[in-house]
Order: structure tokens, then sequence, then C-alpha cells
């Protein structure tokens, strides 16, 4: 028995040490800068880089509308599905999950071949087509996260009875989903919410082939070139996905109403 | 013309009918049940009326008007369903006033409206709660109040008291129907419990495979089944095998003893089944009760109040209930008895 815990503590002290050391090595030494002493002098630097500030609030943007975009799609979908398709499930469902096993190299590549500027439909000619195109290609890398999401938060509602009683009550479908079925799976999407946020704030691959200014080229380009400034860019990064994970969890424990059945 | 108007409606899923030439028609204020086991096709009528199925062919009129093409949103129809269906996200007033919202009426007229249902169910304090915070009995109160509030043509209640308690629904039931008497709207109530539909409705429909087997007040439902269905699934039935002696004058004998019904009798066999109900039973002789019938005591239940008697009767098991009395302590079990009954009470079933 003794044994045993002491082998389990020592799987958890041994996985923590992986976890951790690197992480904490990274941060010390993006407090050395200065020489001799231990600063913050690489994040006032990377903070106040212009080029930081452009290419965060771009990726920014970029995740907030492709969360927007993932939510349009995903509810509906995910919605029409339980109430009025559930035999195709399992197909929609493996379609979601192609993108985790599709690189996103595949998917660029595609999207270039198809809309270059020489094709029927040449969207990477305009800033605004290739916008478009990024727009598309994160929707889609945050397919399977945001779809499981709100499919597992319309699990908890009957949907079916809930539908009937707002069509009875005169509600159309618009109205129904917005007012009935999104509010009740808010909790869920915003999860989803979240991951998504995570992933599109540190994308590279779209970014760098289809040639936009996001964080993840900048943070790319900063650490071919700089020393001290990358581990900042780092901890910042990590610090952004881990505050993600806290307001998920926040806001599922907050949500007034959801106290039912968790 | 009848306010609600169904005619003959069909509804198929595939082969299956499961609902056969349906006709029905409700006058403005009524309440009528369909009264049925479960997959008669009892609320799936309902969800005709509803719109959330569509029939394969036949009509439904509301105030005159077709509403058969009709979605479900158009049609300005309460519906209270099993599972309460409250939203859980909104609170109770806002609950009652979605209805209100969507038509766009003014915040004013929403809260006074909301307000007033709320005291109608009973309820005026809890308009903040959210729906998780109210008892299943609470829940179902403000499901109908919701309906209501935006003055439905007509009101649908789907087994509204099957996932309550006991006492809460038979509480709940008196309530519905004094609302809705108060309200006066026009209401379908769709049930599997006799006892629930006996009590509530102006008319009974009872359903059986589709069909509508009987449609008629409780009283008549109960006292004048005209199938054996509906016999059988309204109230407790006795059934007592009898020859037939002369189908014209309506002689037949029970275990030997000749029974005079004096009336025609249905079919042209040779043996059918009589039918009478617990109470129009007595243990030994009554007055007006003059065919007697000779048996042995099978089982005896004291139940408090009542006493329920078996007795065998040729094989036949007939169930009585006698009163209680205390100075009497009730018959033992193995000893002769005579039951009596009057020719009258005696019912002949249609298959």
């Amino acid at each position: 028995m003794m044994g045993r815990r002491f082998w389990s503590w020592l799987a958890v002290f041994g996985s923590f040490l992986y976890f951790f050391l690197p992480l904490l090595g990274m941060f010390m030494f993006s407090l050395r800068m200065k020489r001799g002493e231990l600063s913050f002098e690489a994040y006032r630097v990377v903070l106040t880089d212009p080029q930081f500030q452009t290419t965060f609030l771009y990726s920014m943007v970029l995740a907030l509308i492709t969360i927007v975009f993932g939510t349009l799609i995903s509810v509906p979908t995910a919605y029409w599905v339980r109430l009025k398709l559930p035999k195709l499930r399992p197909v929609i469902e493996f379609i979601t999950l192609l993108p985790l096993v599709i690189p996103p190299i595949v998917i660029v590549f595609g999207y270039i071949r198809l809309y270059n500027t020489s094709s029927v439909l040449p969207l990477t000619g305009s800033w605004l087509g290739t916008n478009l195109l990024v727009l598309f290609g994160y929707t889609i890398l945050s397919l399977p996260y945001m779809y499981r999401a709100v499919d597992t938060g319309l699990r908890a509602i009957d949907v079916g009875t809930l539908t009937e009683a707002a069509q009875s009550l005169g509600a159309g479908w618009v109205t129904i989903l917005a007012r009935v079925i999104l509010p009740n799976v808010l909790v869920s999407v915003l999860s989803g919410a979240f991951l998504t946020f995570a992933i599109v704030i540190g994308e590279y691959v779209f970014a760098a082939l289809l040639n936009l200014n996001t964080f993840g080229p900048y943070m790319f380009w900063m650490g071919g070139n700089r020393a001290y400034e990358p581990s900042a860019l780092a901890v910042i990064a990590f610090a952004i996905t881990w505050a993600c994970m806290g307001l998920i969890q926040l806001v599922s424990r907050f949500s007034k109403f959801s106290q039912v059945k968790r | 013309m009848a306010f609600l108007e169904l005619e003959h409606l069909e509804k198929s899923f595939g082969a299956t009918r499961v609902v056969k030439d349906f006709q029905l028609s409700v006058e403005k204020g009524e309440f009528v049940s369909f009264l049925g086991p479960s997959g008669c096709g009892k609320t799936t009528v309902l969800r005709m009326v509803a719109g959330f199925e569509t029939p394969t062919s036949g009509a439904i009129r509301i105030d005159g008007q077709e509403v058969t093409g009709l979605r479900p949103n158009q049609r300005n129809i309460g519906m209270v369903f099993q599972a309460y269906a409250l939203f859980p996200n909104l609170t109770v007033a806002q609950n009652v006033g979605f209805g209100l919202r969507i038509k766009g009426q003014s915040r004013n007229d929403i809260d006074r409206r909301v307000t007033e249902m709320l005291t109608l169910i009973g309820l005026p304090e809890l308009g903040d709660r959210y729906p998780f915070q109210l008892s299943g009995g609470q829940q179902q109160r403000v499901a109908l109040a919701r309906a209501l509030a935006p003055r439905p043509r007509v009101l649908l209640l789907d087994e509204p008291l099957s996932a309550l308690d006991a006492k809460i629904r038979v509480s709940l039931r008196d309530e519905i129907r004094s609302i809705q008497r108060e309200l006066g709207i026009t209401t379908i109530f769709v049930t599997h419990d006799q006892e629930e539909a006996l009590s509530i409705s102006d008319r009974i429909v009872v359903m059986h495979q589709g069909v509508a087997d009987q449609v008629g007040t409780p009283f008549e439902i109960y006292n004048r089944p005209t199938t054996r269905f509906v016999a059988q699934f309204v109230g407790t039935l006795n059934l007592l095998d009898a020859t037939v002696l002369n189908a014209a004058t309506g002689q037949v004998s029970v275990g030997g003893t000749p029974v005079a019904l004096n009336r025609a009798l249905p079919g042209g066999g040779t043996s059918l089944s009589l039918a009478l109900r617990p109470e129009v039973v007595s243990l030994g002789r009554h007055e007006g009760r003059n065919l007697i019938l000779s048996g042995r005591i099978a089982e005896v239940h004291f139940l408090g109040s009542v006493i329920r008697v078996k007795v065998d009767v040729a094989g036949n098991m007939i169930s009585l209930d006698t009163f209680n009395r205390p100075d009497l302590p009730p018959p033992a079990v193995g000893s002769a008895a005579e039951i009596s009954v009057s020719e009258r009470d005696l019912l002949v079933l249609a298959e």
C-alpha cells in the first residue's frame, strides 16, 4: 500500500517536473534581458512593440469573427440534426472531426489551388478575399471543438419539447434559436469559443501561407531574430491560453440557471 | 357550427395507420378528454390539432377557420406538456410572458398579464424564480399560465399530470378544471387515467387502436359503454358468460339460471358475455335486484371504508364492493353466498 502510494506520488512529481521545468526555465530566461539582474525588460519590449500590438489585435479580431461564424454554423446545425435528422448524427459528427485528421497545411494548399488569382473565384487576389479565406479556414479548424461542445450542451435540454412549446407560443425558427436554444447552450458555446480563441491566436500555417501578419507569424519571426523576447512572448501566450481555460471554468460555474443537472 | 371540428382525420406513419377516420366536434368552452391506453393515437390527434403532426388526410377547423395547413406558431393554440417544458434560461415571469413578447406587446401589457396569470395559478410571488427552483406541481402550473397568457383559442393538455405525485395530481386536476371554467376556454385533455378523465371532463372520447370507440359524457361512458373495450378500460367490470336461449326476446341463461334481458341481442351466436359494474351487485338479497345468483366467496379485501369481495358464480369471478360496517365482520372465504343484480344493469357489449 505504502509502496504504491510512493510510486504514484513519484509519477505525479515526475510529470510535474516534465511540464513545468521547461516553462520555469523559459520564464527565468525571459527575465534576464538586462545583464546581472532579473527584470521584466523583455516583456516591456514585447508589449510596447507596435508589431506585437497590431498582430495581436489582428489575431484577436479574427478569433472573435471565427467564434461568431462557428456559432452561427454549429448551433443551428447541431440543433437541426438533433431535432429532425437524428439518423445523420454519426455522419455530421464524422465530418466535424475531419479537421483533426486533415492537416491545416493540406487545407490551405487546397484553398490556394482553388481560389488563386487565375481561378474562377480569385479570393487570394484581394485583402477581403484573403481574410475571408483565413476565416473559413479557422472556422473549420475550430469546428471539432465548437460542434462537440454545442452538441453536448443540447443533450442536457429537451430540444424537441422546448421547440414545440415555443412554437405553440407563436415563435418561428429564428426566435426559437435565438431565445430558447442559444441561451440554453451558451455555456457550451463559450467553452467552444475559448478553445477557438486559443487556437486562432497561436495559428501559424494558414496565416503564413496566405501571407497575413497575424500573431503566429510574428511569434515565429521573433523566435528567429531575438534572444529574450520570444521567451517573454511564449509566456504571454501561455498566460492567455490559461486565462481562457480559467474563463471557461468561471463561466460554467456562474451561469445562473445551469445548476439544474450539473 | 361547433368551435373546434376534426373531420375524417387520418394519420399513418409508414404502413401503420395510427389514427383512423377520427371525427369530433367540440363546442366553445367545452372540456373534452381523450382517454385510452398508450399507443391508441390520442396524443397523435392532439399533436395534429397543435400542428406538430400533419394529418395524412382530413381537416381541422377552429372557429370556422381551416387550420390544417397552418404551422404550429400560426394557430394560436396553448399547449401544456407532460414534461413541463419550461424554458430553463428564463424566470417564471419571463416564461409566462414569452408568448406575449413574441406577439410584440408592450412591456406594461406583458407585466400586467403575467401578474394576472400568476395570480390565477396561485403563485403570484414566484415570478423571479427559475424553473429549477420550483416543484413539479409549481412548474406545471407555470406551464399552464404560460400557455394561457396569449389568450389562445384552444388549450391542449398532453398528459399534464402524469409526471406528478398522486396528491398533487388530484389537486392540480381540480385547479385546471376551475381555471378552465373561469376562462371558458375550449380544452382538450389527453390522459390514460380513467379517473382523471371521468372527474374533469364535459365529454370523453375513448380511443382504441386509432379509433374513437365512444364519445359521451362521463356518466354515459361509465354507465352505458357501447363496446367491450370501453367497458373494460373505464372502471372495473365483471363478465358473466351466458347462453342465449332466445335472441329476439333477450332470454339467456347464466349458470342454469334463466335471465330475461327484455331487449333484442346482437349477433347470431349461442353464447355471449354480460357485463356488470361492481356497484350494481349486492351481497345477499335486495329489493329491486331480483336476479339472484348463488356462488362461493373466493376473496375478501378489506380496504378500510370499502370491502371488496370476489364471488365465484359458476366459474365467473364477480367482484363487488360493500361498505364497511363495524358491527358486521366481512364474509368468510369459502362460504356460500348469494348475489343479487337487477336485469336492467346487465350490459350487453358489442365486440
